[in-house]
């Protein structure tokens, strides 16, 4: 009847949901049964596989390996003293710059209590349970000195800290020569998860100086430098990761003195910081073209040189910027770290098919990839969402 | 007076520009020519010299699977064998994860949230694992489980998939595939022909339309109909046999290279499939409801709106995602897949000659890398706004 008014139907607001998300129309129906019925038959085959059929001991059976590869057992106090230097730091920088830094902490302590849980050994356990204590207390500590009046010169000697620490945690890992407490540790001893965040990091911090220079000579206003710059990033970035690894480990003995020995492990290294220089150039480029002209002007103003001008006015504001950049590339150098079977080192992965290799071992391949595939996979993870957050926390493309 | 005016020259900035490019050359030059006076002392410690000679020489190697090669074959026809099977993965991974990647884009963007949310794991799980787990994965934990070849896993359509890999019908052409394709020829020439007439007749009676559509209709109907009319069907599909050991006939993949392309595919895909939905989501709100407002259906705002605009943003980072997959091709290596620089790692191996061999490959890489920058770069202008 016209005038009559329709009666609204209470739907109760699940129900509301499941239409308007699952059921809006009739293929998206036909979507949605397709979809649970492709789930149940995967989860299903997938759930009782890792429950009930899968034969998980390989894992803890050679936990060690993985994790520190060959690295000599009475030394292992060294690895965990790097561990405990960089969440000593970590803490610090929490409590005093909080926010990011803050969450991150966070994350990381509740990993370590929820590790400390796991059945390990005594000592693993109260040793991941002191992780966790000290960063709470770092934090703590951090905190009480951004509130007291040495806030300034804090802040500066962690930054100063923090330039340091790759070089204290290499003198840590790899040992110092003549020393005795800390004797050297060759680097074919260097394995596992270890070996896939020393390649990893010593890669970007190696690479990113090199990139700044060739990002500046690629925008050269000297012809020569431009090309050579332009040279350079074009052919690394033309041939494929794997095959400067090779390169490095059959060459770069070739390329120095006769007298000079090398290291597996350092001539991968050296492939990485060439590799990702041309990268992180590139991202540094970026940074540098959204660096309005008024920015350049104005310190042609004020009198500054060209050469103080880069350094003081145009690099702060591209490095800010290509920080998150810059996190992407240490995601993806920290994946491509599993290529270095072409030198035949043993990181993650390839202590991971080493041990694969053993008849002890043979048949477990899906067990073994999926827990090295999962332990990648929770780090970039927690990495990417750090970088997307970070981006949102710098204002970057905002102005 | 104007003599003490003038600038001292090391201070004038051409001087300076000049000196700091020749003195940066030399720093360059220098270092080269040490490395190079390393190389030849060290070259001459081991008795090695550079040279090319050795690419005729018998190769001494198998090479399963691609060209016929026989281990009498020469280096160089090694290498070209390499070439030939990463060419035929890259082109296909290209092919394939571009389709894979936009419908796991579009998926992103569904309005059901089941369909957007199985999208989404899929995408982070691919992304943040290294390709070469996933490729081992692939290849040791799926294709090596299968079953034996005797107990093949039958699919509709003759296609089976077991430890040897995949198998399935391959099409044949029969006499009369000459006489088809003259009519695909004349069918081509016609349809071209009923577009141009169909265009011109629109632009007379100004009316919107789809000329493309009628071209397509007519070149499908004399396909369909002259395949239907001539005496013999052009094409037979050949199933495969299962034979003694093996299966015979058909077209046949072998577990790496299907292993391979598969990695690569998905891997490569949850790249792509990011790229679409940006490309998708950055085309603004108003453009598709000023289509809306002048009355377009949802088809035709998808594909004279939305699409040209967003495959403009799509395209660069594409290329670089095509790029990153004709350079993780190498990865073959890990698996056993005898691509270019798996057969050329062989090569080192056998002949000692490092150096020349990895020149080999940097060249092949960088060519690769040269003409598919080239191919995209030429699409890319062709389909860029040309503004004002």
């Amino acid at each position: 009847m016209i005038g009559q008014k329709r009666v609204a139907v209470e739907v109760p607001p699940t129900l509301r949901w499941l239409k308007e998300n699952l059921f809006s129309t009739w293929y998206n129906t036909l979507l949605t049964l397709l979809c649970l019925w492709g789930l149940y038959a995967a989860l299903g085959s997938l759930l009782t596989w890792i429950f009930a059929k899968a034969d998980w001991s390989v894992i803890p059976a050679n936990l060690k390996l993985l994790l520190v590869g060959t690295y000599p057992a009475e030394m292992l106090w060294r690895i965990w003293m790097a561990l405990y230097l960089v969440v000593c730091f970590l803490g610090m920088s929490a409590g005093l710059w909080g926010s990011l830094l803050r969450d991150t902490v966070v994350v990381l302590s509740s990993a370590f209590l929820f590790l400390a849980l796991l059945p390990f050994g005594v000592n693993e356990r109260l040793l991941l349970s002191g992780l966790a204590l000290l960063s709470w207390g770092m934090m703590g500590s951090g905190w009480l000195l951004r509130r007291s009046s040495l806030r300034r010169w804090g802040a500066r000697i962690l930054l100063g800290l923090w330039v340091l620490s790759p070089v204290l945690v290499v003198a840590l890992i790899g040992g110092v020569p003549g020393n005795a407490w800390l004797a050297p540790v060759s680097t074919a001893q260097w394995g596992g998860l270890m070996l896939t965040f020393m390649l990893a990091i010593v890669g970007i911090f190696a690479s990113f100086p090199l990139g700044i220079l060739l990002a500046l000579g690629r925008r050269s206003e000297l012809p020569v430098v431009r090309w050579l710059s332009i040279l350079y990033i074009e052919i690394i970035r033309g041939v494929p990761l794997v095959t400067l690894i090779f390169m490095a480990s059959v060459m770069l003995p070739l390329f120095l003195p006769g007298d000079t020995r090398v290291d597996q492990a350092v001539r991968a290294m050296t492939a990485f910081t060439l590799f990702t220089a041309a990268y992180i150039a590139e991202n540094v480029r970026g940074g540098l073209q959204n660096i309005p002209r008024g920015q350049y002007e104005a310190a042609q103003a004020v009198g500054l040189s060209s050469f103080l001008t880069t350094v003081f006015i145009v690099l702060p504001q591209a490095l800010r910027a290509v920080i998150p950049a810059n996190v992407g590339q240490f995601i993806s150098l920290f994946k491509d770290t599993s290529l270095v079977f072409v030198a035949a080192l043993l990181d993650l992965f390839n202590i991971g098919r080493s041990i694969l290799a053993n008849p002890n071992w043979l048949a477990h391949d899906s067990e073994m990839l999926l827990f090295i595939a999962f332990v990648y996979w929770i780090f970039t993870y927690f990495m990417s969402h750090l970088s997307q957050r970070l981006e949102r926390t710098l204002g970057v493309g905002e102005r | 007076m104007t003599r003490a005016a003038r600038i001292p020259f090391w201070r004038d900035i051409r001087v300076l520009r000049i000196s700091a490019q020749i003195a940066f050359v030399l720093l360059v030059v220098l270092l080269g020519n040490w490395l190079y006076s390393n190389l030849q002392t060290n070259l001459r410690a081991t008795n090695i010299s550079f040279s090319y000679d050795f690419l005729q020489q018998p190769a001494s190697m198998g090479i399963s699977e691609g060209l016929p090669f026989q281990p009498t074959d020469s280096y160089q026809y090694a290498f070209w064998v390499g070439v030939f099977n990463t060419l035929r993965v890259v082109f296909l991974g290209m092919v394939l994860a571009t389709l894979l990647g936009l419908v796991i884009g579009v998926a992103r963007l569904s309005s059901n949230w089941l369909v957007r949310t199985l999208s989404g794991i899929y995408i982070e799980t691919l992304r943040n694992t290294p390709l070469v787990v996933q490729l081992v994965f692939w290849y040791t934990a799926v294709f090596l489980k299968l079953p034996r070849v005797d107990e093949s896993l039958q699919f509709p359509g003759s296609i089976y998939l077991s430890q040897r890999g995949l198998v399935m019908p391959q099409p044949q052409p029969t006499e009369s595939f000459a006489l088809w394709g003259l009519t695909l020829l004349l069918g081509c020439v016609l349809a071209v022909g009923v577009y141009i007439a169909r265009r011109i007749y629109l632009e007379r009676v100004q009316r919107p339309g789809t000329p493309w559509l009628w071209g397509l209709s007519t070149f499908l109907f004399i396909a369909t109909g002259s395949w239907f009319l001539l005496p013999q069907s052009p094409l037979t599909w050949e199933p495969p046999v299962m034979g003694i050991f093996n299966f015979e006939g058909g077209m046949q993949f072998t577990p790496e290279f299907t292993a391979l392309l598969l990695g690569l595919v998905i891997y490569t895909a949850a790249f792509i499939a990011e790229i679409v939905r940006a490309g998708i989501l950055a085309v603004s709100k108003g453009q598709k409801e000023a289509a809306r407002a002048l009355g377009l259906t949802n088809l035709q705002m998808m594909r004279l709106i939305v699409l040209p605009q967003a495959l403009r943003v799509m395209i660069p980072p594409t290329t670089s995602q095509y790029l990153n997959l004709a350079k993780n091709s190498s990865l073959a290596v890990a698996i056993g897949y005898p691509d270019l620089f798996n057969v050329a790692n062989t090569i080192i191996n056998q002949s000692g000659r490092a150096i020349e061999v990895i020149l080999m490959i940097m060249g092949s890489y960088l060519t690769i890398s040269l003409l598919t920058s080239l191919f995209m770069n030429w699409y890319n202008r062709r389909v860029r706004l040309v503004e004002r």
